[in-house]
């Protein structure tokens, strides 16, 4: 069977070159990083010169990138790397649950948070972010990229109130990272996480910038690796990795080929906005061009990825890391969204590796497949018999369209 | 491998031998087989409140049981999905399992969660997804009866195993797409085809307990949950009553009892007492001799029909009242317009509203209602 892969938000392949860079460090350059030998030297080599590329694609200091295990660590190692007894913390009801529920635990050990509010289309407002300022308030974290919608937050506004008030700001950048710009120094942040297997590296690697005179707490104890802020040998195939994947994603930037990306993307979505009831949610916000969440009424998402993934497409009904979760999207209900309609939606994430082809195959099987589930849908045939109904539908349609 | 003319069915996988070997035989066959795990309860909910065990060791939708549903799935080779349920469960089957015991009745959560959850959620889910037949691990056949043109539920090959009492419910349309492999099969045979096909779980012990009441404790259950809720228990304590209306002493709430039970009342009187009525609305709870608890008929609402589409004359069948029980010889007459009143050719003992009376003719099921 065909196998179309436009999960990428979940992860991404690892691109060929990337593989190819770090194939020596599994074998005959195998050294640990921290060695003072010639295998030690080696190791420490491709370590130095990988942060340097982590570090040019961030815009930063390469003495300022920590390597981390992934995302979710970079995310927590800010959070609570940061903040202490007494702290005040401002973040978004849209964030990827490693910050939700890091801000969640601090609020369980004592710490306020204040959660902000989206607009309808996932969009925090940064006058909001001023407003919620408090005299002990010690960290701004507000997400670049939203992971289930792909919706760009106003960092660089919240970056100038963050340094007006003197607060840390930390911004997640993990689904914008390769995909936008994320200069840290245009944007303003003091600490910014990126992962590596959403841009064709690894999984297991990721980074936090850390601006020079931060002061972070370390969250595990152990040597002095990564200048005593995360203690740990080096996972160095993953850190090579991560360089290589860097390198490749800033050049691609630079030379402007994501444009072929939101072309796919625009096409997906414009075939799929000629169904009945069916909408892209926060397609009327910025967005990066690899993320499209589109809802389709009086389906269940669960559904419609299994039957998609039956015929060889692979999707997903939001986060990986929700998959099984009861609750629908808590960033579709962030953004005003019902619970029936946030259950009627479906991610679409494309990658480098996509081509004209996979979008050809998907505009192919997904109408044919919600129409199939429409047809056996309880609430989609009542909904049929009210003409009512159908027109409060078509206006929705018209309303969400971007 | 996939046969020209395989058809496409979905097993519904609970991590247990019945339903993994169905999958295995299902496969073997050629067929294009999807697993699907229903997530219905999340045992970790109630887990550790007062009176609830610290650790998770409910048997159904534990993390450990869709671990094993997805091994069985990797180890031959199928697809593999959990769908959730939980919202669903919760409404159509946990709700009012507990308001059933407050009321003073003795529900079947088994019964209401095939009716609303597995032949219906589930086997939408799998029509959705391309499936045209769903396969369960019960206990149980389905044939088609050109005569009478019908479809059939039959009691299985096991008797021991026998779980049409759960399944009375079936429409003849869910019963058009539903296959129980296992009907033909003893359970010994199960687990040596189990084994034969390398399943990791060919040993794993049949859960009896339902799923989500760890341990079978009821009571507990009913009090974390309603805790869980921001709910308190309801007083329904009240009198403990003779069959001739004497009051003899006082209890701690209906949902305490089940007809027919002797241990627990908590009274020393001559003779042994049994619980022979529970008045949900007067809060009594009546008890007396043994002999008392027998009846010669019982009403059942909401009836399904499965082999006939009405009983138009009475019939000679027999009925079984609660799932351990073996069904008695009865008439069957129409009562009412989903109503039936069935007449024991002998006085059954413990007839228990809340419970299902199924009705059989021979080994196949002519329907079954709730004992009013």
């Amino acid at each position: 069977m065909r196998r179309i892969y436009l999960d990428n938000s979940a992860t991404t392949p690892v691109l060929p070159e990337v593989l190819e860079a770090m194939r020596p460090y599994f074998g005959e350059q195998f050294g640990n990083a921290s060695s003072i030998h010639h295998h030690g030297q080696e190791a420490r080599g491709a370590v130095e010169r990988a942060r340097e590329s982590v570090a040019a694609l961030l815009g930063c200091r390469a003495s300022e990138v920590v390597f981390t295990s992934g995302g979710t660590e970079a995310d927590n190692l800010a959070i609570f790397g940061i903040v202490g007894e007494g702290d005040h913390v401002i973040t978004s009801k849209v964030e990827h649950h490693a910050v939700l529920n890091a801000c969640k635990q601090l609020e369980s050990d004592g710490c306020d948070v204040t959660f902000l509010p989206v607009d309808q289309q996932g969009v925090v407002d940064p006058e909001e972010v001023r407003r919620a300022l408090r005299p002990n308030t010690k960290l701004i974290t507000v997400m670049m990229a939203n992971n289930e919608t792909g919706v760009l937050q106003p960092v660089e506004e919240i970056g100038r109130i963050a340094a007006e008030a003197d607060v840390y700001f930390h911004t997640d950048a993990v689904q914008a990272a390769g995909k936008v710009p994320v200069g840290v120094m245009q944007i303003g942040c003091d600490l910014m996480s990126i992962s590596g297997h959403k841009i064709h590296a690894p999984q297991g690697i990721g980074a936090l910038y850390v601006r020079k005179g931060t002061e972070l707490r370390p969250m595990m104890y152990g040597g002095r690796h990564e200048r005593s802020r995360r203690a740990g040998t080096e996972n160095v195939p993953g850190i090579v990795g991560l360089g290589k994947a860097a390198e490749l994603a800033k050049r691609q930037l630079e030379q402007g080929t994501d444009g072929k990306m939101a072309a796919m993307r625009d096409r997906l979505e414009r075939a799929l906005l000629n169904l009945e009831s069916t909408g892209v949610n926060g397609g009327g916000a910025p967005r990066v061009a690899s993320t499209s969440s589109v809802h389709f009424d009086s389906i269940e998402g669960e559904a419609l990825v299994i039957a998609l993934d039956l015929k060889g497409l692979a999707v997903s009904t939001g986060a990986a890391c929700s998959s099984g979760a009861i609750e629908p999207s808590h960033v579709l209900l962030a953004m005003g969204m019902g619970a029936d309609r946030a259950r009627g939606s479906v991610r679409f994430s494309f990658g480098k590796q996509n081509t004209d082809e996979d979008v050809d195959y998907a505009i192919g099987l997904v109408p044919e497949t919600v129409a199939r589930l429409r047809e056996l849908s309880p609430v989609w045939q009542d909904g049929r018999q009210s003409p009512v109904v159908r027109r409060e539908q078509k206006s929705l349609r018209v309303g969400t369209r971007k | 491998m996939q046969l020209e003319n395989s058809r496409t069915i979905a097993v519904a996988m609970s991590g247990g031998v019945d339903s993994s070997t169905v999958a295995a035989m299902l496969r073997a066959e050629g067929n294009n087989v999807i697993g699907l795990t229903m997530q219905l309860w999340n045992q970790r909910r109630l887990a550790g409140r007062e009176g609830m065990p610290e650790q998770v060791q409910g048997r159904c939708c534990s993390l450990d049981d869709v671990y094993d549903a997805r091994r069985v799935a990797e180890t031959i080779g199928i697809p593999y999905y959990v769908v959730n349920h939980e919202e669903r469960f919760e409404r159509e089957v946990v709700r009012p399992f507990v308001e059933e015991y407050l009321s003073g009745r003795t529900p079947i959560p088994c019964s209401l969660c095939n009716n609303h959850l597995k032949f219906d959620q589930l086997l939408l889910v799998a029509r959705q997804i391309g499936a045209d037949t769903l396969a369960t691990g019960h206990y149980a056949r389905v044939e088609f009866d050109a005569a009478r043109e019908r479809w059939l539920l039959k009691r299985p090959v096991d008797t021991a195993k026998d779980q049409t009492y759960f399944l009375f419910g079936l429409t003849q349309e869910q019963l058009s797409r539903t296959i129980f492999p296992l009907g033909g099969m003893t359970k010994p045979e199960v687990r040596e085809l189990a084994r034969a096909q390398g399943l990791a779980i060919a040993e794993k012990p049949d859960s009896q307990e339902i799923c989500f009441v760890p341990g079978g404790d009821y009571k507990r259950f009913l009090d974390a949950y309603l805790a869980e809720q921001g709910e308190s228990l309801p007083d329904t304590s009240g009198e403990l009553v003779t069959t001739d209306g004497r009051v003899i002493g006082e209890h701690d709430g209906i949902h305490n009892f089940t007809v027919g039970q002797r241990k627990g009342l908590g009274v020393a009187t001559g003779s042994p007492l049994y619980v022979i009525q529970i008045k949900g609305d007067a809060g009594q709870v009546v008890v007396g001799g043994s002999d008392e608890l027998y009846s010669k008929t019982l009403r059942a609402r909401r009836v399904n029909l499965i082999s006939v589409a009405d009983v138009e004359t009475p019939m000679r069948v027999s009925v079984k009242i609660r799932h351990r029980h073996e069904p008695a010889p009865a008439m069957l007459e129409k009562a009412g317009d989903d109503e039936v009143l069935v007449t024991f050719d002998e006085a059954q003992r413990a007839v228990t509203p809340g419970q299902a009376a199924v009705i059989y003719a021979g080994d196949v099921v002519v329907g079954g209602g709730w004992i009013g």
